[in-house]
Protein backbone atom coordinates (compact mmCIF):
# COMPACT_ATOMS: atom_id res chain seq x y z
CA UNK A 1 0.00 0.00 0.00
CA UNK A 2 1.13 3.20 -1.29
CA UNK A 3 0.95 6.59 0.98
CA UNK A 4 1.12 9.13 -1.78
CA UNK A 5 0.36 12.24 -1.09
CA UNK A 6 -2.10 14.24 -2.83
CA UNK A 7 -0.04 17.88 -3.78
CA UNK A 8 -2.08 20.99 -4.91
CA UNK A 9 0.66 22.91 -5.25
CA UNK A 10 4.07 22.06 -6.57
CA UNK A 11 7.00 25.12 -5.90
CA UNK A 12 10.18 24.65 -7.65
CA UNK A 13 12.85 26.84 -5.04
CA UNK A 14 16.16 25.31 -6.20
CA UNK A 15 18.72 27.24 -6.32
CA UNK A 16 17.31 30.00 -3.93
CA UNK A 17 19.48 31.31 -0.85
CA UNK A 18 18.20 32.39 2.35
CA UNK A 19 15.34 33.77 3.34
CA UNK A 20 13.82 33.28 -0.70
CA UNK A 21 12.52 29.63 0.20
CA UNK A 22 10.42 30.91 2.75
CA UNK A 23 9.69 33.58 2.07
CA UNK A 24 8.00 32.48 -1.58
CA UNK A 25 6.50 29.10 0.43
CA UNK A 26 4.70 31.68 3.25
CA UNK A 27 3.43 33.86 0.29
CA UNK A 28 1.94 30.67 -1.69
CA UNK A 29 0.78 29.28 1.36
CA UNK A 30 -1.62 32.67 2.33
CA UNK A 31 -2.86 32.05 -1.48
CA UNK A 32 -4.27 28.55 -0.68
CA UNK A 33 -7.33 27.02 1.27
CA UNK A 34 -6.82 25.26 4.43
CA UNK A 35 -6.26 21.16 4.21
CA UNK A 36 -4.10 22.12 0.69
CA UNK A 37 -0.42 20.88 0.44
CA UNK A 38 2.35 22.60 -0.87
CA UNK A 39 5.72 20.56 -1.82
CA UNK A 40 8.45 22.61 -2.48
CA UNK A 41 11.32 21.99 -3.73
CA UNK A 42 14.49 23.75 -2.37
CA UNK A 43 18.73 23.18 -3.13
CA UNK A 44 18.92 25.54 0.69
CA UNK A 45 21.06 23.77 3.22
CA UNK A 46 19.45 25.88 5.96
CA UNK A 47 15.58 24.21 4.47
CA UNK A 48 15.93 21.90 6.85
CA UNK A 49 16.08 23.63 10.29
CA UNK A 50 14.77 27.17 8.75
CA UNK A 51 10.98 25.24 7.26
CA UNK A 52 9.95 23.17 10.28
CA UNK A 53 10.51 26.57 12.51
CA UNK A 54 8.46 28.43 9.93
CA UNK A 55 5.88 25.74 9.67
CA UNK A 56 5.93 25.64 13.63
CA UNK A 57 5.74 29.60 13.97
CA UNK A 58 2.93 29.97 11.17
CA UNK A 59 0.83 27.07 12.10
CA UNK A 60 1.12 25.15 9.50
CA UNK A 61 2.09 21.41 9.47
CA UNK A 62 5.00 19.52 7.49
CA UNK A 63 3.79 16.26 6.58
CA UNK A 64 7.05 14.71 5.19
CA UNK A 65 10.33 15.70 3.72
CA UNK A 66 12.11 13.80 0.92
CA UNK A 67 15.79 14.22 1.60
CA UNK A 68 18.16 14.12 -1.05
CA UNK A 69 21.39 15.60 -1.79
CA UNK A 70 21.75 18.78 -3.14
CA UNK A 71 17.46 19.03 -3.49
CA UNK A 72 14.99 18.07 -0.59
CA UNK A 73 11.67 18.13 -1.43
CA UNK A 74 9.20 19.56 1.62
CA UNK A 75 5.45 18.86 1.69
CA UNK A 76 3.08 21.31 3.50
CA UNK A 77 0.08 20.92 4.66
CA UNK A 78 -1.90 24.62 5.24
CA UNK A 79 -3.83 24.12 8.59
CA UNK A 80 -5.17 27.70 8.88
CA UNK B 1 -19.67 41.74 45.73
CA UNK B 2 -22.21 40.15 43.26
CA UNK B 3 -20.99 37.52 40.73
CA UNK B 4 -21.80 39.57 37.67
CA UNK B 5 -19.98 42.90 39.31
CA UNK B 6 -17.19 40.35 39.65
CA UNK B 7 -17.50 39.17 36.00
CA UNK B 8 -18.12 42.92 34.85
CA UNK B 9 -14.71 43.96 36.36
CA UNK B 10 -12.68 40.83 35.17
CA UNK B 11 -14.03 41.24 31.64
CA UNK B 12 -12.63 44.94 31.32
CA UNK B 13 -8.93 43.81 32.93
CA UNK B 14 -8.72 41.14 30.36
CA UNK B 15 -9.51 43.96 27.87
CA UNK B 16 -7.01 45.97 29.30
CA UNK B 17 -4.22 43.18 29.07
CA UNK B 18 -5.29 42.93 25.31
CA UNK B 19 -4.62 46.27 24.86
CA UNK B 20 -0.83 46.66 26.73
CA UNK B 21 0.02 43.16 25.50
CA UNK B 22 2.64 43.28 22.43
CA UNK B 23 2.04 42.62 19.22
CA UNK B 24 3.24 40.24 16.62
CA UNK B 25 5.87 42.40 15.71
CA UNK B 26 9.56 43.25 15.67
CA UNK B 27 11.35 46.19 15.76
CA UNK B 28 14.48 47.14 14.22
CA UNK B 29 17.02 50.36 14.46
CA UNK B 30 19.23 50.09 11.33
CA UNK B 31 22.86 52.07 12.53
CA UNK B 32 24.68 50.97 10.54
CA UNK B 33 25.70 52.07 7.00
CA UNK B 34 27.52 48.88 5.76
CA UNK B 35 26.32 46.68 3.23
CA UNK B 36 26.64 43.43 5.19
CA UNK B 37 24.96 44.61 7.99
CA UNK B 38 22.43 46.07 5.74
CA UNK B 39 21.77 42.78 4.35
CA UNK B 40 21.42 41.38 7.22
CA UNK B 41 19.02 43.91 8.56
CA UNK B 42 16.42 43.02 5.08
CA UNK B 43 17.07 39.47 5.47
CA UNK B 44 15.96 39.24 9.39
CA UNK B 45 12.96 41.80 8.26
CA UNK B 46 11.59 39.81 5.24
CA UNK B 47 12.12 37.01 7.25
CA UNK B 48 10.16 37.92 9.73
CA UNK B 49 7.57 38.58 7.71
CA UNK B 50 7.14 35.02 6.27
CA UNK B 51 6.89 34.22 10.22
CA UNK B 52 3.94 36.37 10.36
CA UNK B 53 5.30 39.54 11.77
CA UNK B 54 4.73 42.81 10.81
CA UNK B 55 7.98 44.56 11.09
CA UNK B 56 8.89 48.10 11.27
CA UNK B 57 12.48 49.57 10.50
CA UNK B 58 14.05 52.42 12.31
CA UNK B 59 17.09 54.14 10.16
CA UNK B 60 19.29 56.38 12.01
CA UNK B 61 22.72 57.45 11.82
CA UNK B 62 24.60 55.87 9.03
CA UNK B 63 22.19 53.77 7.93
CA UNK B 64 20.35 56.69 6.54
CA UNK B 65 22.81 57.52 3.54
CA UNK B 66 21.26 53.94 2.54
CA UNK B 67 18.48 55.08 1.60
CA UNK B 68 19.59 58.09 -0.66
CA UNK B 69 18.63 57.79 -4.26
CA UNK B 70 21.29 57.31 -6.65
CA UNK B 71 21.24 60.73 -8.44
CA UNK B 72 19.37 63.72 -6.51
CA UNK B 73 20.18 67.38 -7.00
CA UNK B 74 19.15 69.18 -4.07
CA UNK B 75 19.22 72.60 -3.17
CA UNK B 76 19.20 74.36 -0.55
CA UNK B 77 22.10 72.94 1.36
CA UNK B 78 24.66 74.10 3.90
CA UNK B 79 28.58 73.82 3.51
CA UNK B 80 27.79 71.07 6.60
CA UNK B 81 25.13 69.34 4.35
CA UNK B 82 27.18 69.69 1.44
CA UNK B 83 30.03 67.91 2.43
CA UNK B 84 28.26 64.91 3.88
CA UNK B 85 26.18 64.70 1.02
CA UNK B 86 29.07 64.56 -0.93
CA UNK B 87 31.47 61.79 1.26
CA UNK B 88 28.39 59.89 2.38
CA UNK B 89 27.35 57.17 -0.01
CA UNK B 90 24.50 57.78 -2.51
CA UNK B 91 22.42 54.85 -1.71
CA UNK B 92 22.06 51.47 -1.57
CA UNK B 93 24.76 50.68 -4.82
CA UNK B 94 27.31 52.29 -2.57
CA UNK B 95 27.59 50.97 0.19
CA UNK B 96 30.64 49.34 1.15
CA UNK B 97 31.43 46.15 3.41
CA UNK B 98 31.90 46.59 6.93
CA UNK B 99 35.44 44.61 6.76
CA UNK B 100 37.66 43.33 4.17
CA UNK B 101 36.49 46.53 1.99
CA UNK B 102 39.92 47.00 0.38
CA UNK B 103 39.53 49.86 -1.34
CA UNK B 104 36.56 48.72 -2.65
CA UNK B 105 37.85 45.55 -4.32
CA UNK B 106 36.14 43.63 -0.98
CA UNK B 107 32.88 44.82 -2.01
CA UNK B 108 33.17 43.85 -5.83
CA UNK B 109 34.23 40.75 -5.32
CA UNK B 110 31.23 40.10 -2.55
CA UNK B 111 28.64 41.42 -5.33
CA UNK B 112 29.76 38.62 -7.61
CA UNK B 113 29.90 36.15 -4.97
CA UNK B 114 26.31 36.98 -3.97
CA UNK B 115 25.27 36.79 -7.65
CA UNK B 116 27.45 33.52 -8.41
CA UNK B 117 25.70 32.41 -5.25
CA UNK B 118 22.44 33.31 -6.04
CA UNK B 119 22.07 35.76 -2.49
CA UNK B 120 19.70 38.75 -3.36
CA UNK B 121 21.11 42.10 -3.43
CA UNK B 122 20.67 45.04 -1.05
CA UNK B 123 18.40 46.67 -4.05
CA UNK B 124 16.34 43.23 -4.77
CA UNK B 125 16.13 43.30 -0.55
CA UNK B 126 14.46 47.02 -0.36
CA UNK B 127 12.13 45.70 -3.11
CA UNK B 128 11.12 42.91 -1.57
CA UNK B 129 10.53 44.59 1.43
CA UNK B 130 8.43 46.66 -0.17
CA UNK B 131 6.55 44.47 -1.61
CA UNK B 132 6.01 42.68 1.83
CA UNK B 133 5.22 45.96 3.39
CA UNK B 134 8.05 46.27 5.70
CA UNK B 135 7.48 49.83 7.22
CA UNK B 136 10.59 52.38 6.63
CA UNK B 137 10.80 54.45 9.68
CA UNK B 138 13.81 57.58 9.07
CA UNK B 139 15.00 59.31 11.75
CA UNK B 140 14.27 62.89 11.25
CA UNK B 141 16.99 63.98 13.32
CA UNK B 142 20.00 61.99 11.22
CA UNK B 143 18.57 63.48 8.27
CA UNK B 144 18.99 67.26 9.61
CA UNK B 145 22.53 66.69 10.81
CA UNK B 146 23.66 65.10 7.65
CA UNK B 147 21.66 67.59 5.62
CA UNK B 148 19.81 65.66 3.71
CA UNK B 149 16.43 66.56 2.31
CA UNK B 150 13.61 64.22 2.04
CA UNK B 151 13.41 64.28 -1.33
CA UNK B 152 16.22 62.97 -2.05
CA UNK B 153 15.60 59.75 0.01
CA UNK B 154 14.06 56.43 -1.96
CA UNK B 155 10.43 56.51 -2.83
CA UNK B 156 9.36 53.57 -0.86
CA UNK B 157 5.73 52.58 -0.19
CA UNK B 158 5.65 52.49 3.96
CA UNK B 159 8.09 55.39 4.34
CA UNK B 160 7.79 57.56 7.55
CA UNK B 161 10.22 60.20 8.89
CA UNK B 162 10.00 60.06 12.35
CA UNK B 163 11.92 60.71 15.84
CA UNK B 164 13.09 58.68 18.84
CA UNK B 165 9.83 58.39 20.91
CA UNK B 166 7.62 56.74 17.53
CA UNK B 167 10.19 54.52 17.70
CA UNK B 168 10.40 53.90 21.60
CA UNK B 169 6.27 53.72 21.11
CA UNK B 170 6.65 50.84 18.58
CA UNK B 171 9.20 49.06 19.92
CA UNK B 172 7.50 48.96 23.23
CA UNK B 173 4.32 46.93 21.31
CA UNK B 174 6.85 44.76 20.03
CA UNK B 175 7.60 40.87 20.57
CA UNK B 176 11.32 41.12 19.09
CA UNK B 177 13.71 44.51 18.60
CA UNK B 178 17.09 44.63 17.33
CA UNK B 179 19.49 46.87 17.37
CA UNK B 180 21.89 46.67 14.03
Amino acid sequence: MSDEIKVDVEMDLKGLACPMPVIKVSQQIKKMTTGQILAAETTDPGAHTDFPAWAKTSGNEILKIEKGDPESKFFIKKLK
Amino acid sequence: MDVNETIESLKKQMAELKESTEKNQLSMVVFSGDLDKLLASFIIATGAVAMGLDVVMFFTFWATSALRKKKAKVKGKDFFGKMFGFMLPKGSTKVKLSKMNMGGMGTAMMKTLMKKKNVQSLEQMIDLAAELDVKIYICEMSMDLMGFKREEMIDYPHRNFVGVATFLEVAGNSKIQLFI
